[in-house]
């Protein structure tokens, strides 16, 4: 399987480390021809304002959701879930919009705000995942459609919807690859 | 459910959230706007630049709060705010104003001219200038989450820039090649923890991200430090001193994301109207010297 990770901005390369102890081929891809060749994406942490701006300038947008609805499986984790995301509150972005959920930015706080905690997720076995949360989004609103696998009080912080995961948090900072097992299905 | 916040993990993952992206220097609400709309993955609120900084001399302190919370309610990305080099009250104040990144910078004047904050004390993460890999390792040991090299801020010159990255490398690749006895004797040459150093040899990087800064002006500028290991990088007064500030800003956006395709980094660079004026450093005095402070 290979495995694409956006590399426009962001920690894509935590993504592509955290990757090798899979059994997968994963690269890094910023142009259109290399989202052409993968079975799966992964959108990193990052500034999604970046991320969506360069995303438009360079026409990958349009690739992008083609694949998706195609039925690639991606997995969008903290800005990637922003990416992800139909809506924004309170903030005008580019967006891929694919998936039926309404998001808000920098939901816990800024920076100082930022923490990690123990998750449970819906799915996986064993303890419970390290998560880290970075000026983290969350999901407020998600639509019937949308499956949640973990949730902090009220906010969604890991959800799915067919082929498409997002996720708030930061499996590429941990050394736990359950998520990433769960999402390409190994 | 425990919560832990300001861990190393917490702190050092946004410096790398910010990998592959542009800090841009911003001076009000109305940049900081313009920063974000090109694409920046964050801003640096400031008084003055470095520029203008250098062009007026006197003290440099930390900016105004009302500026630093201005341009905080300006932009939904990242702000970093200055302190002086061991003054670490200016860094509580930033703290308490929520600031994302405190840099104790060398732009500044510094306030103690013996030791740096130490920066493990605090919540938010902090960067520092270095100029070469013992000078970032101390800052790393201080709790330094992200290191930049120094360059020759407010200049436009890269040469500086060029010279502290390519030193820093250099010095990493070598350690990666000493026989492990070797290493007591390095820590003790580069004045850094061995704990530190043993790490940097086995890994062959730095613990923390390592960006660049100083003189950087062109997307061409800012493509050469990522080509020479730079993992993001800083622009001062590159932007809003040069003529076009937007179109510059979106260019250096690009050239960080394109860094390794030539192609696009010559049709990015068309037009872009006039560069920020730059100084050759060779003329400049040693009291003018910025990246001289700190040690």
């Amino acid at each position: 399987m290979r495995v694409g990770v956006l590399s426009l901005q962001g920690d894509f390369q935590e993504h592509l480390e955290a990757l090798k102890a899979l059994p997968v081929e994963a690269f890094p891809v910023k142009d259109e021809e290399g989202i052409g060749k993968i079975d799966a994406l992964i959108i990193p942490g990052g500034e999604s304002t970046t991320m969506g701006i360069l995303m438009t300038r360079w026409g990958l947008k349009e690739v992008i959701c083609k694949r998706a609805k195609e039925g690639m499986p991606i997995l969008g984790t903290c800005a990637g879930m922003v990416l992800l995301a139909q809506e924004v509150e309170n903030w005008k972005q580019p967006l891929l919009g694919l998936m039926d959920v309404r998001v808000r930015r920098n939901a816990f706080g800024r920076q100082r705000d930022s923490f990690e905690c123990n998750l449970d997720i819906k799915g996986l076995e064993g303890p419970p995942f390290r998560a880290i949360f970075i000026r983290a989004p969350v999901i407020t609103e998600a639509g019937p459609s949308v499956e949640v696998l973990a949730h902090i009080d009220d906010y969604i912080v890991l959800a799915k919807q067919g082929n498409i995961f997002a996720c708030a948090f930061h499996p590429e900072l941990t050394e736990d690859t359950r998520l990433y097992r769960l999402f390409l299905g190994l | 459910m425990e919560i832990l916040t300001g861990t190393w993990k917490v702190k050092v993952g946004l410096a790398q959230m910010l990998k592959g992206g542009v800090i841009m220097d911003v001076t009000n609400a109305e940049q900081a706007k313009i920063a974000e709309e090109a694409g920046a993955v964050a801003v640096m609120a400031l008084e003055r630049v470095p520029a203008d900084i250098r062009a007026q001399g006197g003290v440099a302190r930390m900016a105004d709060p009302l500026k630093i919370k201005e341009i905080m309610s300006a932009v939904s990305i990242p702000v970093m705010a200055k302190c002086r080099i061991g003054h670490f009250v200016e860094a509580q104040i930033l703290e308490a104003l929520g600031v994302d990144f405190i840099d104790e910078s060398e732009v500044l004047t510094p306030a103690d001219e013996s030791h740096h904050i130490d920066k493990h004390k605090f919540t938010v993460p902090f960067v520092c200038g270095a100029r070469d890999l013992g000078e970032a390792l101390r800052r790393i040991a201080e709790g330094a989450a992200m290191i930049r090299t120094k360059g020759e801020a407010g200049t436009g010159n890269v040469v500086e820039a060029v010279r502290h990255m390519r030193l820093i490398m250099d010095e990493i690749r070598r350690l990666t090649t000493l026989p492990k006895e070797e290493l007591i004797a390095e820590a003790k040459r580069l004045g850094a923890p061995y704990e530190l150093v043993r790490w940097v040899a086995e890994h062959g990087r730095l613990p923390v991200p390592n960006f660049a800064a100083g003189g950087i002006a062109t997307p061409a500028d800012a493509a050469l430090m990522m080509q020479l290991g730079a993992e993001a990088v800083f622009v001062g007064s590159g932007i809003f001193k040069s003529e076009d500030p937007f179109a510059r800003a979106k260019a250096i956006v690009d050239a960080v994301t394109y860094y390794d395709n030539p192609q696009i980094l010559a049709k990015i660079s068309e037009g872009l109207g006039e560069p920020m004026p730059g100084i050759d450093i060779r003329k400049l005095e040693d009291k003018d010297l910025l990246a001289t402070r700190g040690w």
